[in-house]
C-alpha cells in the first residue's frame, strides 16, 4: 500500500529562486543559507520518494482574488511555471501525478474536505523554491508533484487546528491508494516575517525555534495557535506556517527530527528548513 | 475562532480582511492584470490610460501613479498583489518593505543582517511608545 514516508518543512522565499536561478548561492550573503542544504539534499537523494505532495499557498498568480480557494488540489499531468511579474523561473516544468491526485480529492473531499479541483494550473515560486532547496538544478524534478494550495491571502487562512486534520486526512487517504508508493509531503513558508506596513521586516527567532522544537515536542499543542497569534508574534506572513501543520498532520505522531536548519534572513525573511520522517521508514 | 479581529491591536499591520476585500478589490486585480507581459508594456508606456480600465477610486489612482505604497495598503491594497507594480518597476520585495517603514534600502538591509525587526515593543500598538523601539 502507498504510505507517507517524511516530511519536509521549508521556507519558499521568492529571493531564494532567484539566488539560485542566478547563480549566486557563493556569495558571502547566500552561502551560509545554502551550505545549510546541502545535508537535505543528500538526504532527500537517498529517500528517492515516488511522489510528493507539495502544500504551499499561491501568490496572486493562478489563483486571484475573483475565486479564492481555501483548499485546492492540482490534478493535471503537468504544471507550468508561473510568470510572477518578471517571467518564469527557469526551471523545469513539474509533472503531477494524476491517479494519486485524483484519488485524494476523491478521498477527501468524501472525507469531509471539500476540495477545489484544478486540472489546469501554473505553480509559482510557493511550490518551485522548496523543490530547488532540495533537489538543486537537476534537468527534470526527481519525482512527480501533487500541488496543495492554501488560501493565506485574504484572511482568515485555515485553522492551524483545520490544516493538521486536513493532513490526517492525506495520510488516511494515501493509505487507500493501491500500489507501493512511498510519498513525502512538504509544507511551505514561514518562518518569521512581515513583508507589509510599518512592522516589515519583523524577527523572531524565539518564536520560530519553539515552533520548530515543537514539530515533535508537541505538534498537537502548535495548532491551538491562534491566528493574531502568528500575526502578532512571528509578522503577518508568518500566518503561512498554519501549512506546516498540513504536513505534520501527514506523518505518523511520533515522527522524528532528521535535520534543521535555520537562517536569517533570506531578504524579509526567517528561513527554516527542517525533515521529519516516520520511525517506520527507515 | 471567534471573529473578533483583535489583530487590530497590531501595530503597523494591515490585515487584509473582508473590509479590505470589498475596497481593495479593482486595485488589487489591477495588480494581477501586470502579471501579463503585454499588459506590463501598455501600463509602463501611459500609466494613467492603463489604469483607466479599472474602477479605482481618485486614492486608489494616487497610491500607484505616486507609488505611495503604505497609502495603497491604507486603501485596500494587498501586498502579494502590489508587490506585482514593484517587479514592473524592476523593484525588489527589500526596496518597496524599506519605503513602506520610512527606510532607505541600505538601512532596511542592515536592520535584517542585524536579525530583523525586534518584536519586543512592536506587539501593541502604544501611542506613547519608545520611538526608537518601532524601528527595532
Amino acid at each position: 500500500m502507498a504510505r507517507v514516508v517524511a516530511g519536509i518543512a521549508c521556507s519558499h522565499v521568492p529571493a531564494i529562486g532567484v539566488a539560485i536561478d542566478k547563480g549566486k548561492t557563493g556569495t558571502p550573503y547566500w552561502e551560509p543559507l545554502f551550505k545549510g542544504y546541502e545535508p537535505a539534499r543528500k538526504w532527500l537523494a537517498e529517500l528517492k520518494p515516488d511522489v510528493a505532495i507539495v502544500v504551499y499557498n499561491d501568490h496572486a498568480n493562478a489563483l486571484s482574488l475573483q475565486i479564492i480557494p481555501t483548499f485546492l488540489i492540482g490534478v493535471a499531468d503537468e504544471f507550468p511555471i508561473a510568470d510572477e511579474g518578471f517571467g518564469p523561473r527557469p526551471v523545469p516544468k513539474v509533472l503531477g501525478h494524476p491517479e494519486l491526485a485524483w484519488h485524494l480529492a476523491e478521498s477527501l473531499i468524501l472525507d469531509e474536505f471539500d476540495m477545489t479541483i484544478a486540472n489546469e494550473m501554473p505553480v509559482d515560486h510557493g511550490l518551485t523554491v522548496p523543490l530547488s532547496i532540495t533537489c538543486g538544478q537537476p534537468a527534470a524534478w526527481p519525482f512527480p508533484v501533487i500541488p496543495i494550495c492554501v488560501n493565506v491571502v485574504q484572511y482568515p487562512p485555515p485553522t492551524g487546528a483545520r490544516c493538521y486534520k486536513l493532513g490526517q486526512a492525506i495520510r488516511r487517504a494515501v493509505a487507500g491508494f493501491g500500489g507501493d508508493l512511498r510519498v513525502l509531503i512538504y509544507g511551505t513558508g514561514g518562518m518569521s516575517h512581515q513583508l507589509q506596513g510599518e512592522r516589515a521586516g519583523l524577527i523572531n527567532q524565539d518564536f520560530d525555534a519553539a515552533f520548530l522544537d515543537g514539530l515533535t515536542r508537541d505538534p498537537l499543542a502548535l495548532t491551538r495557535i491562534t491566528h493574531t497569534e502568528y500575526m502578532r508574534e512571528s509578522g503577518s506572513e508568518g500566518i503561512e506556517m498554519v501549512m506546516w501543520h498540513v504536513m505534520r498532520g501527514a506523518l505518523d505522531e511520533d515522527a522524528i527530527e532528521v535535520y534543521r536548519h535555520y537562517h536569517v534572513p533570506a531578504s524579509n525573511t526567517a528561513a527554516a528548513l527542517m525533515i521529519l520522517a516516520n520511525r517506520s521508514a527507515s | 475562532m471567534s471573529n473578533t479581529r483583535d489583530y487590530e491591536s497590531i501595530p503597523g499591520t494591515y490585515v487584509y480582511d473582508a473590509r479590505r476585500g470589498r475596497s481593495g478589490y479593482a486595485l488589487n486585480m489591477f495588480c494581477m492584470s501586470l502579471a501579463k507581459p503585454e499588459n506590463r508594456k501598455s501600463f509602463k508606456e501611459n500609466e494613467a490610460a492603463y489604469l483607466d480600465r479599472f474602477p479605482l477610486s481618485p486614492e486608489q489612482r494616487r497610491t500607484v501613479l505616486e507609488r505611495d505604497w503604505l497609502g495603497m495598503l491604507r486603501v485596500g491594497g494587498n501586498i502579494y498583489y502590489t508587490i506585482k507594480i514593484a517587479f514592473c518597476d524592476g523593484l525588489t520585495f527589500q526596496d518597496v518593505a524599506g519605503r513602506m517603514c520610512g527606510m532607505s534600502t541600505e538601512a532596511y538591509a542592515q536592520m535584517m543582517l542585524a536579525g530583523g525587526r525586534n518584536v519586543d515593543g512592536n506587539r501593541f500598538k502604544q501611542p506613547e511608545a519608545d520611538p526608537e523601539s518601532h524601528h527595532g
